[in-house]
Order: structure tokens, then sequence, then C-alpha cells
């Protein structure tokens, strides 16, 4: 990023925030994608960051030890949805609540990925490598400006499939009503439980993978200090998109540019407040949530059954 | 005569004895999995207790840590009553130390207590301020208090840095970036006879005096009303909105509180080293707790034991630092999953319908 703020002047800033907005949107655009389906369901789970966090720690052990940074991308996933799992069934129990849960799987993930990853932070696993989408360009700034890292393509294919899953099939219908009405859902002979379970281990599921990407692409190696509330970004991110895939992925953009202010300018040698640029992203998200919501009101689109949003 | 004991006991059997199975089963499934990482249970649970409670200077180690977790715990216990999940302690902390230094710098000439009590008090509406911006939010916006806590508690944080780095930073640290010193003579002093600071007794005072008005004042009947049944309450006459966001600005205060006085008798000045994990441990205190101001302080004297504990885990068997919040983590989640056993045992149920307890009525998904 150095380079192209150097050679294009002030014209480098705004590329160099848009290549910075896309790769600081992939871990939110996939966390908030995963969380978007299990809060569809009627369920929040808000332990997302310890997930994050446990998926970048089994993503990048399981590249060290595979050699393969796409078998990470999977392990990663794989301890997401079992966190999920955990996370689904524990709330199904009765008298048990699911922010209380969430909580607790945020101090438990984060502890867990720090105490299994404390041999990682040495050793350098294969990362995954970039899709070069600038070659028409002749200007080396433009071409590392459009190297795209294949998980936010991934997560776009995900949002836009997503979008036509929820509307058009028997799967997207089920998870709506369950979602909306219990009642509603057990009437037409769908079963509640299970569906949420499976909601929750799907969006567990995206939130490790959405984890495997901090540590195997960027910044692209395992360190205690990999997530700064992403996990918890991505919930509030949910609601600003009023739980559309489609706007998940405009708000996971709006979000990474936020994230990618401070380094932005920090790169242009503007170093005075970069402390305070990088507090950005929370007070963008306050400001979105305090925009959205409103006292006495549904915000449009909530699920019904969602505690989050219930008065 | 036994019929009297039974329904005198049984009620509170069930509150104590659940949670007490449910640590056991935590204790099991973290001696599976320390046995799972090649180390023996038993020598970590020795090592765990030796370091938390085994001699005297364990212990007073132990309530050194203690003092800031009765605070953060409270700190998620009050606004709890109001039925409030306020997580975002840590900035709390944070904020009110960052202030509370500069208000003890500003007084560092005049009477050593005039420091202190200045420091104390900016500190606790400090982190009034930071909380109250949760329940305002929370009532007059509909912002869910937890996010917007949380999100305020990464501020904090923030600011805390920024400032000790640029605008507030005594040119005179140069490794460690701080403010400026409040000077050794301002310093809260130790308990007699104890290496244990004075924090200790304001914490405890704070939860006996939160008890004390929550349990026999009408103002603990009135966040009880509003926690319960918001509606019901508005009803009733209260005023919700002014009990919400008062509740919350008093959880508030005792974690900026718990900031002030980390500065004040540990530090002595503001620095990155406040933002130590207090407020996320208070969450667990309260949460096990029950939301109980009283139970707080055993709950916040095992768990600094068991902070205390993991240096020297660290130091005899080689175990990482966070071994101790991964026993933690485990013991948060599964008294949080036993709630579910509560009134499930007829055992415990002398005829009278128990009370729905503050916290666990609020959401329900």
């Amino acid at each position: 990023m150095t380079e192209v703020t150097e050679s294009l002047g002030w014209w480098g800033l705004p590329i160099a925030i848009l290549a910075g907005a896309i790769r600081a949107s992939t871990p939110f655009l996939l966390v908030s994608l995963g969380e978007c389906i299990t809060e569809k369901s009627g369920r929040i789970n808000l332990g997302l960051e310890g997930v994050l966090m446990m998926g970048a720690m089994a993503g990048y052990g399981a590249s060290l030890y595979t050699g393969s940074a796409w078998l990470g991308v999977l392990a990663a996933g794989v301890v997401g949805a079992a966190l999920g799992l955990l996370h689904g069934i524990l709330c199904s129990l009765k008298r048990v609540n699911d922010i209380a849960i969430g909580i607790s799987f945020m101090l438990l993930g984060t502890g867990l990925a720090f105490f299994l990853g404390k041999s990682l932070i040495q050793p350098q696993a294969p990362t995954l490598s970039s899709i070069p989408f600038g070659f028409w360009s002749d200007s080396p700034q433009i071409q590392s400006a459009l190297q795209i890292n294949p998980l936010f393509l991934l997560g776009i294919v995900l949002a836009v499939l997503l979008h036509f899953a929820f509307l058009r099939t028997r799967w997207g219908l089920r998870i709506r009503i369950v979602g909306d009405s219990e009642d509603a859902a057990r009437a037409m002979g769908f079963r509640v439980v299970p569906t949420r379970i499976m909601a929750t281990v799907f969006g567990g599921f995206l939130a490790g993978v959405g984890g495997s990407f901090l540590s195997l692409y960027y910044p692209g190696s395992w360190s205690e200090g990999l997530s700064s509330g992403q996990g918890i970004m991505a919930v509030a991110l949910v609601i600003f998109a009023r739980w559309e895939p489609l706007r998940c992925l405009w708000a996971s953009l709006l979000f990474g540019a936020a994230g990618a202010l401070g380094p932005a300018f920090q790169a242009m040698g503007l170093t005075s407040g970069f402390y305070l640029l990088n507090a950005l992203p929370y007070v963008l998200t306050l400001v979105i949530l305090i925009l959205t919501t409103a006292p006495n009101r549904k915000i449009s689109g909530a699920p019904g059954e969602l505690s989050l949003v219930r008065q | 005569m036994y019929a009297g004991i039974k329904r005198f006991l049984l009620p509170i059997a069930e509150p104590v004895l659940v949670p007490t199975g449910a640590v056991l089963v935590a204790m099991l499934l973290f001696a599976g999995f320390i046995a799972l990482v090649g180390q023996s249970p038993p020598e970590v649970f020795w090592i765990l207790y030796q370091g938390g409670f085994g001699s005297s200077f364990s212990l007073q180690n132990t309530l050194v840590l203690a003092s800031p977790l009765i605070l953060t715990g409270l700190a998620v216990a009050i606004p709890a009553q109001a039925g409030m999940v306020i997580i975002g302690g840590e900035g709390a902390l944070a904020v009110g130390a960052l202030l509370a230094a500069v208000a003890g710098y500003a007084l560092h000439d005049t009477a050593p207590f005039i420091v202190q009590l200045g420091m104390l008090t900016v500190g606790a509406l400090t982190g009034a301020l930071w909380f109250g911006l949760s329940g305002w939010l929370r009532n007059y916006r509909g912002v869910n208090e937890t996010i917007s806590s949380l999100l305020l508690s990464y501020m904090g944080i923030a600011l805390l840095n920024y400032c000790i780095q640029g605008p507030l930073r005594d040119p005179a640290s140069t490794n460690n970036p701080s403010t400026r010193p409040i000077g050794d003579a301002n310093m809260i002093g130790n308990i007699p006879g104890l290496d244990v600071h004075y924090g200790l007794i304001i914490g405890i005072v704070c939860a006996l005096i939160a008890w004390f008005v929550l349990k026999f004042t009408t103002i603990g009947l009135a966040l009880r009303a509003v926690g319960g049944n918001p509606r019901a309450a508005q009803m009733a006459g209260l005023r919700v909105n002014i009990w919400v966001v008062g509740a919350a600005a008093m959880g508030g205060a005792a974690a900026g509180l718990s900031g002030a006085i980390e500065v004040a008798a540990v530090h002595g000045d503001a620095n990155s080293a406040i933002v130590a994990g207090y407020g996320f441990t208070g969450i667990l205190v309260a949460f096990i707790a029950r939301q109980n101001p009283l139970a707080v302080i055993p709950v916040a004297i095992l768990f600094g034991g068991i902070d205390a504990a993991g240096s020297l885990l660290q130091r005899r068997l080689d175990m990482p630092d966070a071994t101790v919040i991964v026993f933690q983590g485990i013991l948060f989640v599964v008294i949080l999953a036993s709630d579910t056993f509560l009134g499930r045992f007829r055992f415990f149920k002398p005829g009278a319908a128990s009370e729905p307890k503050p916290g666990t009525a609020g959401a329900k998904s």
C-alpha cells in the first residue's frame, strides 16, 4: 500500500482505501452472512468473536501441518461449525439465554485459541494467494491494489446465493418462518429447534472461515491480537443490513473502508491521530446502529422471534 | 421442627446446589482438557489452589486481584437488576482510569486525601457517563445495550491508548507511555498489617451498599419491577427511562471507580497495562454470582485466586497464561447451561412458587 500512495500522490488515497476496504471487509462479510442466517432463524450468536479467533487459530494450524492453506480454511470452518453446534444445542435448553451463552463463548473461544495457538506464533504457514485482477493495467500501483483475495469473491457469491435461497428455496422459507413465528412454523410442520441449531452451525462455519482469512491472508499470521472486535461488529452490521444478505455485502465494504482509513493515512505519513482513527469502525458501527434503530417500533425486516430487537 | 428447617433450607439449597454441581462438572471437563494436552489434572488443580489460596502471600495477591473484580462484577450486576446485559466494563475502567489520572495530576499539590477523593469521584463519574450512554441509547433509541456497551468499550480503550501516546503523555515516560504520575505521597496505601490496598475495602463496601439498597429499599423493588416488566412498571407510575439510565450509570460508576483505584493504588499513572481484562472477568463474576451483589464478593475472590494462580502455572508447568482463561470459560458456559436445571427438581419445592431471577427473566429466545 505504501508504494501505491507514494507514486500516485493524493490519488493514491482513494485507491489505497478501496484496496484496503476490500481486504478489511472480507472477515466482516463472511461473519455477517453467517450471523444473518443464524439471526433469521430467531437466534443470536454473540460468541462469534470467540469463533473467529478459534477459526483463525485452527486455520493457521491446519495450514501449517497439511501444507495447504485451503485445507486450513476448511478446518477453520469445521471448528467454527462445531462451536456453532454447541451454541445451538445449549441455547435450545429451557431457560438458557442465548445472549449470555454468546458472551461465555466469546471468552471460551478466545481463551482456547490463545491456549492452543501458543506454539503457532513463531512458524510460518502457507497462506492464501490472491487473484490478480489488475492485469489489464500497466500501472503497478493499480495492479497491486487489485490483488483480490479469493475469500472475498467467495463471500460475494455466497451473498447472492443466500439472497435467492431466502426468497426461493424451501430451506430459506423454513428459516424465515422459524425466525418470524414459532407458532406459524409449528403450524406448517417445520421443526423449530433443529432448524435453529442448523442455522447456528452454518453461522459458526462462516465465522470460522472469516477467522481463517485473518490468519491466512491478512495479516497472514497467527497472533493473539489478531481480531479487534470484528466478530461483534459483524453482529451489529447484520442489524444495519436489516437481515438482507446483499445489504450485508455493501455494509461490509463500508465497514472495511472505515477500517482501512487508519492504515491508509498512516501510510501517507499522517500518524498523529492513528489511535483515534483506529476507533473509527466502532464509532461508525454505533452511529449506524443509532440511525437504524428506533424506540417503540420494530426495525423493518427484523425476525419476529429475535430477542435482540424485542423490547 | 424438621419441617421448619426444611422449609427454610430448601429454597436456598437449589440456587446453591445446582451451581455447585455445575462447578464440579466444569472441573471435570477442564481436567479432561488438561489430560488431553498431556498434563496431570491433579497437579494443575493443586497449583491452582497453591497459587490462589495456598499461602498468606498468595492469598494477599489474590485479594489484590479480587478488588477490581468486585467492582467490575457490580458493573454487570447492577444494570442486570433493571433487565440489562451491559458488558463494556473494560472500556469504562479504561476511561475512568484515564480521567482519574488526569485529576490526580491536577490535584497533586494538595493534600493526599483530596487527591484520592478527587480521583475516585472523577473515575466514578466518567464510568457512569460511559455506561449511562448505553442505557440512554437503549431506552431512547432502542439500540441493544449489550452491543453498544461492547462498542463503547473498544472506543474507551482506543481513547486511553490515544491519550497516553499523544496529548496526555508524560514526556518522561519513554519505554512505557503513560500519563504524568500522581506522586508517591498521594497513592492509596495498604490495609494495616496486609499487603493489600484499601481498594478491597472500597469494593466490599460498594457491594454491601448495592446489596442493601437492592434488597431492603424501594429502589431495589422499583428496579426489579422495571427489569421484570417495563410496561407494567410504567403503568404503576415508575419513570422507566430514568431507572434504566440510572441503573446503567451506577454500574458504570463501579467500573470507573475500579479504574481510578487501579491508578491510585497500583500504577500511580494511567498506562496501557490498566487494560488487563478485569472488565471481562467481571462479566463472569456477575453471571456466576447470579447478579447478586453480595455473592459478587466471594466469586470475585475465587476468580482473583484463579487469575493469581495463572503465573504459577506458567512457571511450574510451562503452561500458557491462557490456561486460566480456558478454565474460566468452561466454568462460565457450564454454569449458564446449568440454569436449565433450576426449577426442574420437585425435591427442592416445598410448595411455594419460586421467584424469577433478575437478568434471566429479560431476554429469552
